[in-house]
Order: C-alpha cells, then structure tokens, then sequence
C-alpha cells in the first residue's frame, strides 16, 4: 500500500483529467460460472469504478486487445475451470506482444493454493480466492490502478 | 375438510401468544437483545421467534399434505419411500480421459455408490474437440473428455452396461452423449429396455445459469424435445431430461427463484412436448428433476416439499395428467457448491452432511455429497470417499431415514413450506404473463433477477447480515490447515496430447464413406425439422466426433452469443 502522502499526491496528479479508475473484467476459457465476475464488476462499479465486462469464453488474445483498445488500468480475470495456469501465461505474452504488460492483471477463482505463487512469477499481481471480500478487491484494484497511473506521470 | 387445528383452540393459543408478546418477551429483551433485529432465511423470508397452529389456522392435512405416495405427494412420491429403498448415491465424477475415469467408476462401485454420474470436460459440455483451439488447456480438467464414441467404450470397458445406471450432466450435445452411450451398450449386447440413466438436457437453466449453451434458445429448446421424444419411444428406463434448479441457485439465485424457475422450465418443456403431439401420461413420467441443497436447513426441506405439491398441481389440474407417476415430482439433490469455501476447508465436510441431511429429509430420490476439497480442484480420492460416507452415516447410523417425511407438522415447516410454494407462484405467474419461461430467457428475465440476488446476498455476508465460518467470522489469518489438502494430481498436459493423438487416430481409420453420408443426413434432417436423434446415434456409430456433429448442427441452427450485462 502507498503512503497516505503519495496517494495525495496521485490524487493531485490525477486531478485535472478526473478519469475514472478503469477496470476490464474477464471471463477467460471456455467455463460458463459467471456469478462471480458479474457481482466483482459490479461492486467495483459501485466504487465508481469504470467497468468494461467482457462476457465468457473470451481468449487470452481477446482480452489482451480488449484491454489495450477500452485503456483499462486494470485487468480482472475469472477462471473457474482450473485451466487459468495455461490462460494466464498466454494472457501475460499476448500482453507482452501488444506492449501493455504493465497493465497490473489480478486473477480470482477455484485456484489451488500452490498455483498461486507461480501465478505470481508469471506476472499476475493478486490472487483472490473463493470468499475474499469485494472491500480488499476494490482497495486493491484501487492501489494498482494508482501505482500504474502514478509510473505513467513518471514517464 | 376441516382445518387440522379447531377454531376455538386456535383462538386461545392467539391470546396466549399476544399476552406473551406483550409481557413475557419484552422482559426477556430487556435481559437479553436478541442476535439480529431481523431474522431471514437464504431466500431473505423473514423468520418469526415462533410458530404455532395459529400460523396454519386453514390448514387442511388431506389438501395440503395427503399421504407419501399419494397426491399431492408433498410427504413423498413412494408410500414406503427409504423404508424399503434408500436414495441412490450418486457421486459425479470423471476427470482426465477415459481411462482415469473408468478406473475411478470402478473404484466407487467398489466402495458401494449405486448410480454413475459423469462429469464431461469444457470441450465436451460445449461440444468442441480436444484439438479445438479453444478446448487448448481444458482437456480433462473438470471431467472427463468424450469426444467420440471410442472414448466412451473405454469408460465403460468392464463394466456391465445392464446392471447401472448412468448419469451424464450434459446439455446442448447430450443426443450425441446418449448416442454414445446407448452405441456403447449395444456393443455390449445390453438391449435398448434395460439402458438405464439420466441425460441433464435442459437447455433454457443454460442461458439463464449454467452458460454451456451453444445453440440459440429456439433451436436449443428443439433439440432438447427431439432428445426425449426419440427416448420416451426407444428406452424405457432412460430420463431424458434432469430440469434444473441446480444451477440457478449456485449462480445466485434464492431458493423461491430456484423453484419457480425450474419449475417453469418444466412447464416450458411440457407444453412443447404437447404441441409435438405427444400424450402428456406417455413422456410426464420420465421427467426428472435437479435441485441444490443449500446451508438453510428448514427452507431446503420446505422448498423440497413445496416443489413436489406444485409440481403435481401443475401436472394434474394444467396439464390434466392421469397416471400418477405424471404427477411425481423425481428429483436428485446436489449439496451446495456454492456454500463450500476455501477457507478452513476441512469445515465443508459440515456444510456437506448439513445440506445432505436437508435433502434426505426433503425427500430426494438420489444424491451427490460435494467433496470438501472442491473450492480448489476436482475432489481427491480421499475427499470423495468422505462425501460418500456422509452419505452412508445418514442412512445408516442416524435414523433419519425410518420414518417418512419425519418434519412435517412441525408448524414451522409447513408454514415456511407454504410461503415459499406461495412465492414461487407469484414468480410462475410472473413468466406466465410473459408467454413462458422461453419468451422470458429471450427477455433475459431470470437472468436478472438471479444476477440481483447473487449480488443482494454478497452485500448481506460483505456487510455482515449473513454469516459464512471463516469467511466473515471466525477469521483465521495464517490457515496452516489450508496448505495440508492433499489435491487430485494428474497431468493435464498428457491427457490432452493423448486426447489429440486418439481422436486423429479416429478420423484416419473410420470409414470415410459412411462418416460422410451419416453428417450429410444429419444436416438436411435437421434442415427439415425433423427428430435429429436417429441421425445423431448414426454419426456416433460412424465414428463422428463430437466437433464433427455439433459444427454440422451449428450450421444449420445457428449459435447463442450472450450480451454481457453484469
């Protein structure tokens, strides 16, 4: 988490364009449980979030040139079907190829636990399992899309 | 008839409960403020402090209740019902290919489980081929991958196709699961009259939950009735169809949305099963249905119960059904998936034997106790034998199982069992309004409602109106136990290379000509409208895959893109 003080200092960064917080929310592979990404996109909407919802089976590819196309600060990926070690690592190089591999990805769903850390190697931020709260998803969407935008200034 | 309870006890009862309102309760209050300021079952029914007979002042037991066996069957469809034969044990597994699920069938049987239920991969519930582009990475993983007949063989090689009953969750491509199937009995010798299963075939729980569709709703719906025309006059023992409340409640739904939405669907199916011509005595038996079993224990049994006096109603007074079977409600029970969560995993074994024990008490004709390990992969050996002797605890040592219906007449339950029934009317009534519960998918009613009231019930648990052990009490921030789950290992990566090299080895030593002539056939019978399944089980017997027989149906039918709304 940043310091209170550079938060300030993102807010004031952001200030004169007041973009809202941009999130692309994807359904990855071919599993059709979309309870979970339908009730993430829409409690970050209701943190006043912008939220482009892809809708399932959707590619790696897709995703990548959704993300590139909507300019989305991050990206939210659900994955039920235990296929999201073969997505993610497909979803990271076609990012990596479209050159946005510095928008953060965070990953939610039936995830085992030692598929978490090499998730983490491949480049994913967060992983959010089954009963995480919508309040730490929304604080760390909020956080990653602020660190991005914070680097972008810095550029 | 009379009310069960007389007029005047009824009344006394009444004062006694407004002077206790008035002097006793409020001392107890002041003492102790109850744990909520309201009190609301999973469907957000409110719950009293206590019931009595002044809650079921009308009640009329014959009307309401009957006797198991009897309409309108809300104790139970059999008259001895677990006295004489306990719920079939279904555990739905498969995983891999055919090989590992073949040894894993074996190894149930083994243990004593008395019904199979197969679980398909991605590729096969969507049906698209292992070497689809887009089945790349979920070959295997979520059940097993059957993309033609030959897979099928090996599933079942050693085991008597005449002495099972298989289940296979499996919808859009179900005729060419069951043609699988039924080819892969006839390779065994078993006669057509003693295939015994379940096909889940319900199309429209697919937009409104389960999103494996494939097909757009109209097509969708007449595949679905071509499935069962085709079994109600070839296989005698065979359900074609499982109506689905299942789904619909894991994508949120509240267990009043669960009903009614089924129970639509159902009358959806009926009435186009009649404009087919059909005599509704001929197919009405062979409807079975599937509900969750969730952690409210008393709004499960009610809802249970509910549903099979709705469904007699439905089926005797709209429908004018004459056989009593027509007007039994069948159904198999899952506990709720939903309801496990990843963290503390070892609780799950709890919630299972809860909601198990709300099924049994609800009356369920068969039964599926979730593994604990399933919020991270499909279960473990070790997991699924547990979630079996659940199963077998229940029927065995508790006792629950002796006497039929043992809840009813408890004036909660049957007060709670007649406001959900109450409930699910108004909804039924609702998608009655809109022409039925096809026209009201293609609106995109049920899918709304469910996607408010998954989102309503994620902000009770968020703001702590409802309570999840380990989730949002009882917290535990360094869960050593969580590491300890020992997880199903396989090799994903092999499995779907040895999918590929199998299905190319098919498609380059079947016999091209009749594969040829059996899709060509196929295509224009369904350009005609005609019943698809003869031509299906010809495909699957000419070595068609399954890619092969769906593509050749999209072509004709179209395919369903979902719009994204959230």
């Amino acid at each position: 988490m940043s310091s209170p003080q550079s938060t300030k200092a993102v807010e004031t960064l952001l200030a004169p364009t007041k973009r809202p917080i941009k999130v692309l929310v994807a359904k990855i592979g071919i599993d059709g449980h979309d309870r979970g990404a339908k009730v993430i996109a829409r409690a970050l909407k209701d943190a006043g979030f912008e939220v482009v919802y892809t809708g399932i089976r959707q590619t790696p590819r897709q995703v990548a040139i959704a993300a590139v196309q909507e300019d989305v600060d991050v990206i939210g990926v659900s994955i039920l079907s235990g296929a999201h070690m073969h997505h993610i690592k497909k979803l990271m190089e076609e990012l990596k190829e479209l050159n946005a591999d510095d928008i953060p990805v965070v990953v939610g769903g039936t995830i085992p636990i030692p598929d978490i850390e090499p998730l983490k190697k491949l480049g994913v931020r967060e992983v959010f399992l089954p009963g995480t709260s919508l309040r730490k998803i929304v604080e760390i969407v909020r956080t990653l899309a602020r660190e991005k935008r914070e680097k972008e200034k810095l550029i | 008839m009379p009310p069960l309870f007389n007029k005047d006890e009824v009344g006394r009862i009444k004062k006694e409960i407004e002077y206790w309102e008035k002097e006793l309760v409020p001392q107890w209050l002041k003492r102790l403020p109850e744990r909520m300021s309201e009190f609301t079952t999973l469907s957000g029914i409110p719950v009293k402090r206590i019931y009595t007979p002044a809650d079921l002042e009308d009640f009329d037991y014959m009307e309401k209740l009957g006797l198991p066996g009897a309409y309108p069957y809300t104790r139970g469809i059999h008259a001895t019902m677990y006295r004489a034969r306990l719920w079939t044990m279904r555990m739905f597994s498969g995983f891999g290919g055919p090989e590992e699920t073949n040894a894993r069938l074996k190894f149930l049987i083994k243990h004593g489980e008395t019904g199979l239920s197969l679980a398909f991969d991605y590729p096969t519930l969507i049906g698209i081929d292992p070497d689809d582009p887009l089945a790349e990475g979920e070959v295997g993983i979520v059940g097993v991958s059957v993309p033609t007949l030959k897979d099928m063989e090996i599933i079942f090689d050693g085991i008597d196709m005449s002495t099972v009953t298989t289940n296979m969750t499996i919808n859009p491509p179900a005729p060419v699961l069951l043609s699988f199937y039924v080819a892969t009995a006839e390779k065994q010798g078993v006669p057509y009259t003693k295939i015994g299963g379940t096909t889940q075939n319900d199309p429209l729980k697919e937009f409104i939950a389960q999103k494996s569709y494939v097909f757009p709703p109209e097509p969708a719906v007449k595949v679905a009735m071509d499935l069962i025309e085709w079994s109600v006059k070839n296989l005698p023992k065979w359900n074609p169809i499982s109506i689905s409340g299942y789904h619909i409640r894991e994508a949120g739904s509240t267990a009043v949305q669960e009903l009614a939405f089924t129970i639509a669907d159902g009358i959806e199916y009926v009435r186009q099963l009649i404009n087919r011509g059909l005599d509704v005595d001929e197919f009405a038996p062979r409807l079975s249905f599937f509900f969750d079993a969730h952690i409210n224990f008393f709004e499960e049994i009610a809802k249970f119960r509910a549903a099979r006096r709705m469904w007699a109603k439905i089926m005797k007074e709209w429908f004018g059904a004459k056989k009593p079977r027509s007007m039994w409600m069948r159904f198999h029970t899952q506990t709720a998936g939903v309801s496990l969560t990843a963290q503390q995993p070892f609780n799950n074994i709890v919630r299972t034997a809860i909601e198990a024990l709300a099924a049994v008490l609800g009356g369920t004709q068969s039964l599926h106790t979730n593994s604990f390990d399933e919020p991270f992969r499909v279960p473990s050996e070790f997991a699924a034998k547990i979630a079996l002797r659940t199963q077998q605890i229940i029927a065995y040592e508790t006792g629950v199982a002796d006497t039929i219906d043992p809840l009813a007449g408890s004036y909660y339950v049957e007060w709670l069992t007649d406001e959900i029934e109450e409930r699910a009317w108004r909804y039924i009534e609702r998608i009655e309004r809109m022409g039925g519960m096809l026209e009201a998918v293609k609106k995109g009613f049920p899918q709304r409602e469910i996607t408010e009231a998954s989102y309503q019930f994620q902000k009770d648990v968020e703001e702590g109106r409802k309570f999840i052990v380990g989730v949002n009490i009882f917290v535990e921030e360094e869960e050593e136990e969580v590491r300890n789950v020992p997880l199903l290992e396989f090799d994903q990566e092999e499995i779907e290379a040895r999918q590929k090299k199998r299905i190319k080895e098919i498609r380059s030593n079947r016999n091209k000509q009749r594969w040829e002539r059996a899709l060509n056939e196929l295509r224009k019978a369904a350009e005609r409208g005609e019943n698809i399944m003869p031509y299906v089980l010809e495909a699957a017997k000419a070595y068609a895959t399954l890619g092969e027989i769906m593509s050749t149906l999209k072509e004709v039918y179209g395919v369903y893109v979902e719009p994204p709304i959230y």
